[in-house]
């Protein structure tokens, strides 16, 4: 985490975001009140959300406004301040280079205003990639009317306000199909070396109706039929039966995911202890099956008194159960908060420093995480075994585990390529709830948490550790990163893969190109 | 004495060596006047040169056949790794297997240092006042002083500052004119005792109407104290010109234990992050890494952002002061940031100025007798240059090895350079004649080549360090080294001088291709022309 950039990043124009592109045109010097590059084409969605969102906008251009530096506060740079449906524009008046500064408002966390002084009204903005920016607006009235649109632009109420849905640069409608194609998830399961002898596929959630939060296409043990997929489903939270994540070729030891059964003190459920047979079976080479529940145990028996709970060790036969601690999302939403709370101090003290970010515990979490990754890929790696791995309901931890196991595991997923396709099969098609974990429409902060974060802080100190190992660089975690919070593309935009068909994300936006 | 006497048992058979990361090693451990050699006797790839010196401290653990002759060796070794006599060390004894291409005792002359600023500057000359080491035991021979003051009003100054260290030249900034320089804290003790001499040196440096700046580099606290001890600081009343800056450097054993917390910190093979964590803090050792960073970027500051003249004093002015000044230089002075001038450096503020190496570096982290002298002042400095490669990793000639080399012949060497606490000390112990100068093994190409930064561009700017605790980063290169393997940061190493040769060739073929078309077309041209 420390190598995280502490200043402002200043975007000279959003090329990542394609719109630069578009434009075409160089910014010309001398015209001193010019809309910033890229604004007049920005294209119009069709579903009118530019429209609606013009509404919300009171006043469309701010002049005075100054745009504190981070690094030293005496230093600020004036310029103009632009609102578009989109996007938060602040433009240098005075620099050679006339440097803009583009926020978009999916990005942005927390809007404060805070009072009035002799220079003006300060306006502080906080980003959900982390970034914060503090203006200065000369008019009161001016800062109050950007504050109140910022408030409601920020916080979209319905999947079509998002910016995806308005976000068109200009591309052809088979190149768009490329982008979503891009990630065949059943290509990278052939390539896993399934379906085989042992594992097939299965297409009982065809519809969605064993289990809303899967995908429609699962891979199964060859042995698993029907009546113990839906049995062991009904005994699973929210149904999510235990599915294969990842197969090793090389010795058939394989990772698997599901939710925390729903045993109580002392249920049982036969078709559940069957389905972890099979799965078990489906590794000849190995006498048993690893169960590893990736939360405290505490929490873990906590959870029995709700009718939940962990496989029990003597109902299922030849199981090794483990526990590794990883906290829960509102504990490392707390974490997260400390540790940006420690790096916006203001020249700490060494030791202040260090202690905050000892006492944030962000580190501790991550080691956590890496230490259940490093587990799975040893357990597949050298005694071939296979392994269930599960959390509460198998969408946050379970993600964040079986893919570090995976990256540990397998070359390929070190790849761009490949690191993309991992994150669409941990992360999208089994659920992670994008749109609430990064609260891209209005909703529970208590759904809010950093998941996907502490996965990126992984592969980033896999990536000091390991400089050769990985095809891409800092730079593209970074600009993933930037992307599950943008909502500019619609990889990161739904809860699962049930929401996105129903949105028909793939006709009607685009696919992160990475 | 002889070594013989000491060397109970030259020879154990059936010793095991245990690394972490490789494989253990069983071999034949033998011991010699200055090395404990462990051989496996099988490939010569096999085998361990521990240099005495090197050794810290010594436990008896898993000892359990050979116990009565390895507790014998375990007295010899103690013996030899604890020699008090200087002579008796190994660089006496070491002879060079290498051809000695450019002497490295004579690598960094004064005199030539000098005629380099008298090409800038004609305000300076060479003064011989100390040639005896009468004027200033710690000082070199020759030192740089201000053209308008004299050696008789040099010897009026020296007995006003502590130790005989008077202000002297530590670095010329050539785009402003500005000056650094050194000395020890004055002798004013409680009653303000003054010295016209002294005010008058100082004041030579200052351009008229300008002001200067002292960086004080104890505690306004500190400084107070020393009073009751003689010494004391630059009394405003009569030093009008000059401001006074007080920045708190710790000093001798708070650093010595922060060293060995951090060391026993870093070898803690319990997996626990917040363990880890408050070791680190409580070690403390990074903040004094911020602290010495801090007090060289704002002397930087003074010189290059201010243009004013700078004068960094502690109390003896033979450590922090050092840092100080040092650090400064590399942040002003892109030519401090190639390998020679890196030398040349060392050579100037640590060695000729008189860091008292042999003191300071006696014993490291893991000895458990306490003796008040040890500092890892110097240490301190490399990290701090590490911390500053780190940030700028195009603007140094030399790579992080270079550094850990140096820290490594501080501590235990073959060569003399590092032998004795100052210039006078060096003298007498005739090192010059009896021993081998680290420089002159480090600057044969063949091993100049391994310290040499692929990403290497000259910098000509100053670089101004972050000094944010955020910026700040634990040197795992030296302190994490035994603990864990860089075989992955090597090889990425590897990869980028491979990068960076390829992309050379591809240059020069590209270079080469352009030749060629362009001598083409002429023919071309001359072919049509009749």
């Amino acid at each position: 985490m420390q190598r995280e950039r502490w200043q402002l990043q200043h975007q000279e124009h959003p090329s990542i975001d394609g719109i630069k592109s578009d434009t075409g045109t160089a910014p010309a010097r001398g015209q001193e009140h010019r809309l910033p590059s890229g604004i007049s084409n920005c294209t119009v969605g069709t579903l009118g959300f530019f429209r609606e969102g013009m509404e919300y906008i009171r006043t469309p251009k701010i002049e005075n406004v100054r745009l504190l530096d981070r690094v030293s506060s005496k230093k600020a740079s004036a310029g103009s301040l632009y609102l578009t449906a989109t996007h938060l524009i602040f433009v240098e008046h005075l620099s050679e280079s006339r440097k803009e500064t583009w926020i978009l408002h999916s990005q942005i966390c927390a809007v404060e205003k805070q009072a009035t002084t002799a220079t003006g009204c300060p306006l502080l903005i906080r980003c959900k990639n982390f970034q914060v920016i503090q203006f200065i607006i000369s008019q009161e009235r001016d800062c109050h009317d950007i504050y109140i649109s910022l408030i409601r632009l920020s916080r979209p109420v319905k999947y079509e306000e998002l910016y995806c849905f308005s976000f068109n640069p200009k591309q052809e409608k088979n190149e768009r199909g490329r982008g979503w194609n891009l990630t065949d998830l059943k290509a990278e399961y052939n390539r896993m070396g399934v379906p085989n002898s042992l594992w097939q596929v299965s297409h009982v959630n065809r519809d969605y109706g064993v289990c809303d939060t899967y995908p429609a296409e699962l891979y199964v043990p060859k042995s698993a039929s029907t009546p113990v997929i839906v049995g062991s489903s009904k005994f699973r939270s929210r149904g999510r039966f235990p599915v294969l994540c990842y197969f090793c070729q090389d010795n058939n030891g394989a990772i698997c995911r599901s939710s925390q059964p729903l045993s109580g003190f002392s249920a049982r459920c036969l078709e559940d202890e069957q389905m972890l047979q099979a799965i078990r079976m489906s590794n000849p080479g190995s006498d048993f099956l690893y169960v590893v529940d990736t939360r405290p145990k505490l929490n873990a028996m906590a959870n029995r008194a709700a009718g939940k709970g962990y496989e029990n060790e003597d109902n299922y036969s030849n199981i090794k159960f483990h526990f590794i601690g990883i906290e829960n999302i509102h504990v490392m939403r707390n974490s997260l908060q400390k540790l940006l709370d420690v790096c916006e101090l203001r020249s700490p003290a060494m030791s202040v420093f260090l202690w905050g970010l000892e006492s944030s515990g962000w580190l501790k979490h991550i080691k956590a995480i890496m230490d259940a990754g490093i587990f799975i890929a040893k357990a597949v790696a050298e005694e071939a075994a296979s392994v269930l791995v599960h959390c509460s309901d198998g969408w946050d931890r379970t993600a964040q585990v079986c893919s570090i196991a995976g990256l540990l595991l397998d070359p390929f997923y070190r790849t761009l390529k490949g690191f993309m396709v991992l994150i669409e099969k941990d992360w999208v098609s089994f659920g992670h709830k994008f749109n609430h974990r990064y609260s891209h429409l209005d909703g529970d902060p208590r759904e809010v948490s950093p998941v996907i974060d502490q996965f990126f802080d992984c592969v980033w100190q896999l990536m000091e550790q390991f400089p050769c190992a990985f095809e891409f660089n800092e730079r593209f975690l970074v600009h993933i990163h930037h992307h599950v919070y943008s909502c500019q593309f619609g990889n990161f935009i739904c809860n699962n893969n049930k929401e996105s068909k129903e949105l028909r994300l793939y006709g009607s936006s685009l696919q992160l190109k990475y | 004495m002889e070594f013989v006497e000491l060397i109970k048992t030259p020879r154990v058979d059936g010793a095991i060596l245990h690394r972490p990361f490789q494989p253990r090693v069983e071999g034949t451990l033998c011991l010699t006047g200055h090395h404990l050699i462990l051989s496996s006797r099988q490939d010569n790839n096999e085998e361990l040169w521990l240099l005495h010196s090197n050794i810290d401290a010594i436990e008896k653990r898993l000892v359990r056949l050979e116990l009565r002759v390895i507790m014998i060796n375990l007295f010899s070794l103690q013996a030899l790794s604890t020699l008090d006599s200087t002579t008796l060390m190994y660089p006496f004894f070491y002879r060079p297997m290498f051809e000695v291409l450019e002497d490295g005792w004579h690598s960094f002359l004064p005199e030539h240092e000098f005629t380099l600023l008298s090409a800038m500057t004609d305000e300076w000359r060479l003064s011989y006042i100390n040639k005896d080491f009468t004027v200033c035991t710690s000082y070199p021979p020759i030192v740089i002083v201000p053209k308008s003051i004299d050696d008789e009003t040099l010897k009026k100054v020296a007995t006003f500052r502590q130790g005989g260290r008077f202000p002297v030249l530590s670095y010329y900034h050539k785009k402003n004119g500005m000056v650094m320089m050194h000395s020890a804290q004055p002798l004013t003790g409680t009653n303000g005792r003054r010295c016209k001499e002294d005010e008058k040196l100082i004041n030579a440096t200052l351009r008229a109407g300008k002001r200067g700046y002292i960086i004080d580099t104890r505690s306004a606290n500190a400084a107070q104290q020393a009073k009751t001890k003689g010494g004391g600081f630059e009394q405003e009343a009569h030093y009008p010109q000059w401001r006074r800056i007080h920045k708190s450097i710790e000093r001798y054993h708070i650093l010595q234990e922060s060293l060995i917390k951090l060391v026993e910190a870093s070898n803690d093979q319990s997996h626990n992050m917040d363990r880890w964590l408050s070791k680190l803090e409580a070690s403390s050792w990074l903040t004094h890494v911020k602290e010495i960073l801090t007090t060289s970027c704002l002397a930087a500051q003074c010189i290059d952002r201010e243009g004013a003249s700078v004068l960094v004093h502690g109390s003896e002015g033979i450590d922090s002061t050092l840092q100080v000044t040092s650090l400064a230089h590399i942040i002003l002075d892109p030519e401090s940031r190639t390998i020679n001038g890196f030398e040349a450096l060392v050579e100037r503020e640590w060695l000729q100025a008189g860091h008292p190496f042999q003191q300071r570096c006696a014993q490291s982290a893991y000895s458990n007798s306490k003796q008040k002298n040890e500092a890892p002042t110097f240490l301190l400095f490399l990290d701090c240059c590490w911390q500053m490669q780190r940030q700028f990793p195009c603007s140094f000639e030399f790579n992080e090895q270079f550094l850990v080399v140096l820290f490594e012949h501080a501590y235990a060497s073959q060569f003399g350079t590092f032998l004795g606490n100052n210039e006078n000390e060096r003298r007498k112990l005739k090192l010059q004649q009896k021993t081998v100068s680290l420089w002159s093994w480090i600057n044969r190409p063949k091993e100049l080549e391994k310290y040499l930064n692929p990403l290497y561009e000259a910098n000509s700017l100053v670089i101004w360090p972050s000094v944010a605790p955020q910026s700040l980063q634990l040197w795992e290169g030296v302190f994490l080294r035994w603990n864990r393997s860089s075989k992955y940061l090597d090889e990425a190493w590897d990869e980028i001088i491979h990068i960076i040769e390829y992309n050379k060739d591809l240059q020069a073929k590209v270079n080469a291709l352009r030749r060629q078309l362009a001598e083409l077309q002429t023919e071309d041209g001359e072919l049509e022309r009749p």
